[in-house]
């Protein structure tokens, strides 16, 4: 397998991640009346998950380049 | 301060620190140094994305359902990580044809279809409307709000929509006046606008510095932190409720999920993304960087929508504030007038940067893939005789600016104020979805259509306007509102919002389902049900096969005809003005190592396919596939023609692999044969060389024989004396040839590996103490002193004790033969040394030339120096020993020097043998 190749497979592996961390059920283990230092849990979680898979494409992206 | 007179003043001062920015940037790129060519600008760029929407919308939503802002930013985000596969896809496809627009890009894809294109841009066109409309009323409102600081009054409670209206009005005015400065200057072959990126960049950075200082300023000023603001909003029941949005099992989170397939769909086919992604990328790496830094943008753009949301509702709670306008009302509000100014700049560098870039799209597409179609088609306006039409094209363009502005703003009058910012924008996103399926299909799909485009395309399209845009006329009352609720003709069945009765949905996800079942089904359906054309087939395999080509000229071999340089220059000349015409045949001289002009430049199939593909650059492919067929004679390929070029080019390939593998294989079989050749050849020659060697041999002591035999047969009465003399050299010479003959015989064994041996323990001592015994009488004779030094005790050696001893036999008979004649000396040694049992044979003869060394072990050897009287050997007896001793794991060699006696030696292994 080429390089871009295994890049491309990488990246659409971070692509179902995403499509399986933002959506049903996952949301919804969040969607409780719970904080995290005073910010709604389901607030929070959305914008780290966010934050983690935005820094594990760059890593991929950025890998060997 | 904050009045009519400084907001208009500052706005316009800041259209025109972009305009300086945008001449700058254009001033560079001309001197060959283009501020663009950096992946940070790039993905600056691609945040033309966030618009008024997100701005003054995001806000809006989150007010009303806490996080269904999101998917916009979130399915972005999923979509780019599939960009590595899709976009760089798109990116070599566009770069390749060189593609002006979305329209251009499936025309071309689909045979340079016209039709396509031109239905296409009516999509376009008409799906953006709302978006562009959105833009206008979000800076008329947040004009109009400003202009009563320090009231803060929504204009529809004060009866300023008239007022807003006409402020829209001339938004629309004056942004079509800078668009057309930003964008139409001037015509590039290529459509770059580097001043034009330069700028959405800069705009982009003002954009999210306004925000985030609103959101710092709402979360750190008025509040004390996320931790207070957060606590402060769930003390309120509506605002806890907006914290666990999601309902149960299915509230919400479809829609959640169709908003999130939306905009990965919107990220790739709003026409301002394709412009800023695609026809602006300057390099295809610039895309690496993008692909994280634009999702952190979105991020980091989105942070505050929350906080500034509960600000806004905990700051009104009356409700007498539309939650669209908290990002300008709260700094207001707060009495920060530079603040709320910056939030301003920060709204018009979003609004203005989607319209001029989403206008500049549209235009192009008006140009080239509706317009000139028509214009070139109508022969009555003499188009093809008009030298030059670069000034039409830009003209064209302006115009539809203009029109494209006045149409967002008769749509923000028609429909514009029932909706809430992002309900307005949702629209359009679903509108540019329609373009997904002949797109995605079309890349990765050969056998997608023309027709299976078309048909998706009009059938997506219908159903989203059905469905769609049709209520949201409606509901501002231009369209009866009871089409909406009984169905058309009382049809309850095809009730626009709950078409076959679907219902429960929200009005997107429900014209989502819709338009997608009837636009991938028609493409789907119509493209398996005709064939395609032979055009259709070849531009299917340039897309799909794209990283297979060879550069731009993968296309020139499916053209067949004739052409004239001439023809195809004034063409050129014609779209592109002669300057940059000029420049373009030299360059393509240039590659062929010609001069421009040159009269060896041929009208062949690679110059007419170059010259199209660049005309494709400023006019569109569909149109420079008219225009290039005006000038040249085309004979048509048929499908099978076309199948047979792409076949063949396919099985070429493969053929040249199964050839150069043969080729491999015959090499080294060849190579192999030559060397069992040359070993044949060597084994016939040393074959015919033993055989003569061996008949010379045996001839010398036949002859002598025969000779002496004669003699003695024709003088009977020969002396005594003389006879027996006689005699005694025939049995000589006889037993000669016998000892010959079993040399040969021992020899043939030997070679032929079917020697008998004997293995035992055997002592070298012995063996040559029993020798030299036997050999006593004959060194007597010729009185030659042997010295034997023979240690008290050696190690036994395992080998054959009768070839021992005709080893060492041979070694001091030859030592006897050739040693002085007078004083005859030699000396044989046995001693231990490094495991190995030697015997060293000196004698002190004339020795043997360095040259000679090896050659005195090979067969039929025979010394030139050897002593006349002495009997000649049969050349075998050195060469049979050192086989012997190899065969027995030792080695066998002679030192000596010319003029100094010779030693020859051998070496055994000490001890038992080693099995094997």
């Amino acid at each position: 397998m080429s390089d871009p190749e295994r890049k491309g497979q990488r990246l659409g592996a971070l692509c179902m991640l995403g499509a399986l961390l933002f959506n049903f059920p996952v949301l919804a283990l969040f969607n409780v009346p719970s904080t995290v230092f005073g910010v709604p849990l389901l607030y929070a979680y959305i914008f780290l998950a966010w934050a983690v898979l935005i820094a594990l494409m760059a890593l991929v992206v950025d890998a060997g380049a | 301060m904050l009045n009519g007179p400084v907001i208009i003043l500052t706005s316009f001062a800041y259209l025109g620190l972009l305009f300086a920015i945008a001449y700058y940037a254009d001033k560079r790129a001309d001197a060959g140094r283009s501020i663009i060519a950096s992946p940070y600008i790039y993905s600056l760029s691609l945040a033309v994305y966030a618009t008024a929407w997100t701005f003054y919308g995001s806000v809006g939503r989150a007010a009303s359902d806490g996080v269904g802002f999101l998917p916009i930013y979130i399915g972005p985000t999923l979509m780019i990580a599939l960009w590595w596969v899709v976009m760089r896809k798109i990116l070599r496809i566009s770069k390749q044809n060189r593609i002006t627009s979305l329209a251009d890009f499936i025309a071309s894809r689909y045979g340079k279809s016209a039709l396509l294109g031109g239905v296409v841009t009516i999509i376009a066109v008409i799906g953006i409307l709302p978006y562009i409309s959105l833009q206008l009323k979000a800076v008329a409102s947040s004009v109009t709000i400003l202009v009563q600081y320090p009231q803060i009054a929504m204009p529809d409670s004060v009866g300023a929509v008239q007022g807003r209206e006409d402020t829209a009005l001339w938004v629309a005015l004056i942004l079509a006046a800078f668009t057309i400065a930003f964008g139409t200057r001037h015509l590039d072959a290529s459509e770059h606008h580097p001043g034009l990126v330069a700028a959405i960049a800069f705009e982009s950075l003002v954009k999210l510095v306004a925000f985030v200082a609103v959101g710092l300023f709402v979360t750190f000023g008025m509040y004390d932190g996320f931790g207070d603001l957060f606590a402060r909003a769930s003390a309120e029941p509506n605002m806890r409720a907006m914290m666990t949005p999601f309902e149960g099992v299915g509230g919400g989170y479809a829609s959640w999920a169709w908003l999130t397939i939306l905009s990965m769909m919107a990220i790739m086919f709003l026409p301002r993304q394709f412009q800023m992604t695609v026809i602006e990328n300057v390099d295809e790496k610039h895309l690496n960087k993008a692909i994280w830094l634009f999702p952190l943008y979105m991020l980091a753009i989105n942070v505050f929508v929350l906080p500034i949301a509960f600000g806004g509702l905990l700051r009104f709670p009356d409700g007498s504030v539309d939650a669209d306008t908290f990002v300008l009302t709260l700094p207001m509000a707060e009495k920060q007038e530079l603040l709320a100014l910056l939030v301003f700049i920060g709204g018009l560098s979003a609004a203005t940067g989607m319209v001029i870039v989403e206008t500049i799209a549209l235009s192009t597409m008006v140009c080239n893939d509706l317009v000139m179609p028509v214009l070139l088609r109508m022969r009555g306006l003499r188009l093809n005789e008009r030298p030059d039409l670069t000034g039409l094209l830009l003209a064209i363009r302006r115009g539809a600016i203009v029109l494209i502005l006045l149409l967002g703003y008769l749509y923000y009058k028609l429909a514009g104020e029932a909706y809430a910012l992002v309900s307005i924008g949702l629209i359009s996103f679903a509108a540019v979805a329609q373009f997904a399926p002949a797109i995605l299909g079309g890349i990765f799909w050969k056998d997608g259509t023309r027709l299976g485009a078309l048909a998706g395309l009009l059938a997506g399209f219908g159903v989203w306007f059905y469905t769609l845009l049709l209520p949201a006329l409606a509901r501002s009352g231009w369209v009866p509102i009871g089409f909406l609720e009984r169905g058309p003709f009382d049809l309850e069945l095809l009730r626009p919002l709950q078409l076959f009765g679907l219902s429960g949905l929200d009005q997107i996800t429900h014209s989502m389902i819709w338009s997608m079942v009837a636009n991938i089904g028609a493409y789907v359906l119509f493209s398996l049900w005709r064939l395609p054309s032979a055009e259709e087939h070849r531009q299917a395999s340039l897309f799909v096969d794209v990283f297979k080509q060879d550069g731009e000229t993968g296309g020139a071999r499916f053209w067949r005809g004739t052409a004239s340089v001439p023809d195809l220059y004034n063409l050129l000349a014609r779209f592109l003005g002669a300057e940059s015409a000029d420049a373009v045949f030299r360059e393509y001289a240039a590659a062929r190592g010609l001069r421009w002009p040159d009269e060896r430049l041929v009208a062949d199939a690679a110059l007419v396919h170059y010259v199209e593909v660049q005309l494709g650059g400023a006019i569109g492919a569909a149109s420079a596939r008219v225009m290039v067929a005006s000038v040249v004679t085309e004979d048509a390929l048929t499908i099978d023609e076309v199948r047979a070029i792409l076949d063949e080019a396919s099985q070429v390939v493969v053929y040249s692999h199964r050839l150069e593998q043969k080729s491999r294989e015959l090499e080294s079989a060849t190579a192999e044969l030559r060397e069992a050749n040359e070993r044949l050849k060597e084994l016939d020659k040393l074959k015919d060389d033993f055989v003569s060697t061996v008949t010379h041999e045996l001839r010398t002591p036949l002859t002598a024989i025969r000779a002496f035999t004669e003699i003695l047969l024709d003088e009977p009465d020969l002396e005594a004396d003389k006879r027996r003399r006689f005699l005694g050299i025939i049995t000589k010479e006889a037993e000669r040839l016998t000892r010959l003959i079993n040399e040969v015989l021992d020899l043939a064994k030997l070679e032929s590996g079917k020697a008998d041996w004997a293995e035992s323990r055997i002592d070298m001592k012995e063996v040559i103490s029993d020798t030299l015994a036997a050999m006593d009488q004959l060194f007597k004779e010729k009185s030659i002193h042997v010295e034997a030094r023979l240690p008290e005790h050696v190690s036994s050696v395992t080998a054959d004790l009768d070839r021992m001893i005709q080893v060492v036999l041979n070694l001091l008979s030859n030592a006897a033969k050739f040693c002085a004649a007078t004083n005859g000396r030699i000396e044989i040694s046995l001693y231990e040394r490094d495991g190995s049992v030697q015997v060293d044979v000196s004698d002190n003869g004339l020795g043997i030339v360095a040259e000679d060394h090896e050659a005195v072990f090979s067969k039929f050897y025979q010394s030139g120096d050897a002593p006349a009287d002495r009997p000649r050997g049969s050349g075998l007896g050195l060469h049979i020993s050192r086989q012997i001793v190899a065969h027995f794991g030792g080695r066998m060699w002679v030192d000596s020097r010319a003029g100094a006696g010779a030693r020859f030696s051998f070496t055994l292994p000490a001890g038992a043998r080693p099995p094997g």
